[in-house]
């Protein structure tokens, strides 16, 4: 099976209450708050898709959008 | 269906403090009820008061926000009435076993076919952060200015001896967790309980000097361990997540079931 | 003799109207003087399919029964002062989320534990205004068998109509007497079914929007419409709202729907009030002393008469006003301190002219003891 691969983060802006909580816990360090206290990806490229701040958020405002490699050759 | 199908959008953003745990229940649970593809119209949510029961505005399910700690015996009429549909019982742990603790018992008693969440947060969140029966010997509350001397209870170990048929316990932190135990205890056929250790920096963590949200996540990981692990072993104060009881009894509906077969057979 | 005729209790009478009206979940706990309530059900409701439930307390039959209503039952529950007591929170749930639900309430002596297997009328107010907050009630009772059959189906009737807590306010004496019953033929006495919301799925339902006629179709847990059921102040689709606006209207529309159809939810009966000098008021157990006394001293020319409440609440005020305009004094016949009495003096012209007979010892008051007030009240000149 193909891995999926990283599309974007899609942060709901209004949702999100900035608790920092998918910023502490993210493997790769990929989120950061920006200067209006909200979750936004500053390193995509980092991100392995674990969705660990999707499954996290307490706000539901995070989604992995994903594409599966390889999907555009079969 | 995709996890925001099950919700009422327009209610968002919700209600809860930045970085609640209870709104990591609601995101567990809604992906244990994807996993296993049921239907809204199957599912009732019953929640009593407090800033875990408000949880039932949010699901686009048959919902019932009722009154302090009485969820579970609103519950039990909407179960006997129409057993065929799906009871999920959402409680903060004061609703669940203060106000809610004979209910609690009772219904573990009747292995009655429904899923009961305890959000335990160690504190009455809604009304500021007083005491709850699991607020712990020693915790700081705001009617517990000089320390609580009240000890907590242990829900796993009170639901399994008032005959709870499934028990589990798992925090916000460990989110894969939540949602296998949540989907388990759903599709079990009798009483489940699933306790969810689950943060609340405003007032708890704020009053005990553990920090904000991710600093409770991080305590929650360190104080925490797989039933029977060796860290146990080592260090007895760790609390044990895991599913502690998993078994097949008769179930209440179905035992009533026969009641009114025998009943209606003039037998006794 | 014909199946229909029993010879039997106020409480058995009590679950053979409310199968007759089609009640098939039945949640309790037993206390003295309702529990025959309890065990008749348990008896018979599983024959016909339908539900008993013993619960932990009183607070938990009343939760579960709404829980059920919700389902699309017609369901009840029986208790007497202590077990009333602790239901009164979720008794409010129900005025508020507008829930049709019977509570039996078989007084006996308060307050406290009180005086379990004695008569008392003492909780008349308490079914008023027992649960905190501005809100109207329904409260119904009777003094006899055939009566409490009539007035328990049309608790039902009432309780379906309006979506509304309907209490049944016996008592012990009547609960515990044995008379006969003649039981209704099937369709003798006219049944209020469920009001089921027409509209379809996928089209917006609004559980709380009430019709023109004030009516609200309800739409059974488990089918198509999803919505919410709230304790709180709400809007149309049942969810929370502190919108002042929507609180009013909400309030309004809540203590209207009961107090505005007042006389269409009245029931009472007059005897001998047309030619009448001086009147009786009297319900439950005390009116069959009341009675004997009018009929008594009518058969010496005396031009007494009684009226008696099956309504208690909504108050029938405009009856009571009316029957009493003219008297030359109205003597309440009760077995508490007055708490009809209260609601008689501010619904007639002449308030003073109102007394009290009563006896609060836990014996049913006696005509003897109603002549002895009458001869008192005379004795001042009225
Ligand atoms: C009968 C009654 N007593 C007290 C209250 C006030 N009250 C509302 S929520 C609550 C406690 C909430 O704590 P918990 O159940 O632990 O839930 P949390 O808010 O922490 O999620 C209390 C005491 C009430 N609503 N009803
Ligand atoms: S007070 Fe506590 S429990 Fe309530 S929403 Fe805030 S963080 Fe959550």
């Amino acid at each position: 099976m193909a891995k999926p691969k990283l599309k974007a983060h899609r942060i709901a802006r209004d949702w999100c209450k900035g608790c920092g909580i998918c910023i502490e816990f993210c493997p790769k360090k990929v989120l950061e708050l920006d200067t209006e206290a909200k979750a936004v990806a500053a390193r995509p490229e980092d991100c392995i898709v674990c969705k660990l701040c999707e499954l996290r958020c307490p706000d539901l405002a995070i989604e992995i959008e994903t594409e599966r490699e390889g999907a555009n050759h079969e | 269906m995709a996890i925001k199908d099950y919700i009422r959008e327009r209610f968002f953003p919700h209600m809860w403090c930045p970085g609640c745990g209870h709104g990591m229940v609601l995101n567990g649970l809604l992906r244990a009820i994807e996993t296993l593809g049921m239907s809204k119209n199957e599912i009732v949510m019953v929640s009593g008061i407090g800033c875990s029961s408000r949880i039932s505005g949010y699901v686009d399910f048959h919902t019932l926000h009722t009154i302090h700690g009485r969820a579970l015996a609103f519950a039990t009429g909407v179960k006997m009435s129409r057993p065929e549909l799906n009871l999920i019982v959402p409680m903060g742990d004061g609703d669940a076993l203060s106000i809610g603790g004979n209910h609690f018992i009772h219904a573990c008693r009747r292995n009655i076919a429904m899923t009961a969440i305890v959000m335990n947060n160690r504190i009455y969140g809604m009304t500021g952060g007083q005491f709850s029966p699991l607020t712990g010997y020693g915790a700081m509350a705001t009617t517990a200015p000089y320390r609580n001397i009240d000890h907590g209870f242990d829900i796993v170990q009170l639901a399994m001896a008032a005959g709870a048929t499934y028990v589990a316990r798992t925090t916000t932190y460990h989110v894969k967790q939540m949602t296998e135990i949540l989907r388990d205890a759903i599709i079990h056929e009798g009483f489940s309980v699933v306790e969810i250790m689950s943060q609340c920096p405003t007032y708890f963590g704020r009053k005990n000097k553990i920090g904000d949200a991710p600093e409770m996540l991080e305590w929650f990981k360190n104080t925490t361990t797989p039933i029977g692990s060796k860290a146990k072993q080592e260090d007895p104060s760790l609390i044990e997540r895991g599913v502690f009881v998993q078994k097949e009894l008769p179930e209440y509906c179905s035992e009533y079931a026969k009641v009114v077969e025998r009943a209606m057979k003039g037998r006794s | 003799m014909s199946d229909n005729v029993k010879f039997l209790q106020g409480n058995e009478a009590c679950v053979e109207a409310a199968l007759y009206s089609g009640m098939d979940f039945f949640a309790g706990y037993p206390i003295t003087p309702s529990t025959e309530i309890a065990e008749q059900m348990a008896i018979r409701l599983p024959r016909i399919g339908g539900t008993y439930l013993q619960m932990e307390d009183e607070i938990a039959s009343l939760c579960a029964i709404i829980g059920a209503s919700l389902t699309g039952h017609k369901v009840m529950t029986a208790t007497s002062g202590p077990g009333f007591s602790l239901m009164q929170e979720a008794l409010g749930y129900a005025v508020m989320a507008e829930i049709p639900c019977v509570i039996v309430n078989v007084q006996r002596g308060g307050p406290s534990t009180g005086n379990p297997t004695h008569v008392s009328q003492g909780d008349v107010n308490q079914a008023r205004w027992g649960t905190h907050g501005d809100h109207a009630i329904v409260a119904l009772t009777a003094s006899n068998h055939e009566d409490l059959f009539r007035v328990t189906v049309e608790g039902f009737n009432i309780a379906e109509t309006y979506r509304t807590p309907v209490i049944l306010l016996f008592d012990e004496v009547v609960g515990h007497m044995r008379e006969k019953l003649v039981i209704p033929n099937p369709g003798e006495i006219p049944l209020v079914e469920r009001l089921k919301t027409s509209v379809k799925e996928g089209i917006d339902y609004h559980p709380y929007l009430p019709r023109e006629d004030g009516r609200l179709p309800m739409s059974d847990f488990g089918a198509v419409h999803r919505y919410n059921v709230t304790g709180l102040f709400h809007d149309m689709w049942g969810f929370p709202t502190d919108n002042p606006k929507i609180v009013h209207g909400l309030l309004r529309h809540l203590v209207d729907k009961i107090d505005n159809n007042a006389h269409k939810i009245a029931m009472y009966k007059d005897f001998y009030v047309d030619d009448a000098d001086r009147l009786l008021i009297s319900y439950g157990s005390a009116a069959r002393s009341a009675l004997h006394v009018v009929e008594n001293r009518r058969s010496r020319g005396e031009r007494l008469g009684l009226l008696e409440l099956q309504t208690l609440w909504p108050f029938p005020a405009q009856i009571v006003r009316e029957r009493a305009r003219g008297m030359q004094s109205v003597t309440v016949v009760e077995m508490n301190k007055g708490q009809v009495l209260e609601a008689v003096k501010s619904a007639v012209d002449k308030p003073d002219r109102v007394f009290l007979a009563n006896r609060t010892d836990g014996v049913l008051i006696t005509p003897t003891d109603i002549r002895n007030f009458l001869r008192v009240i005379k004795g001042k000149g009225i």
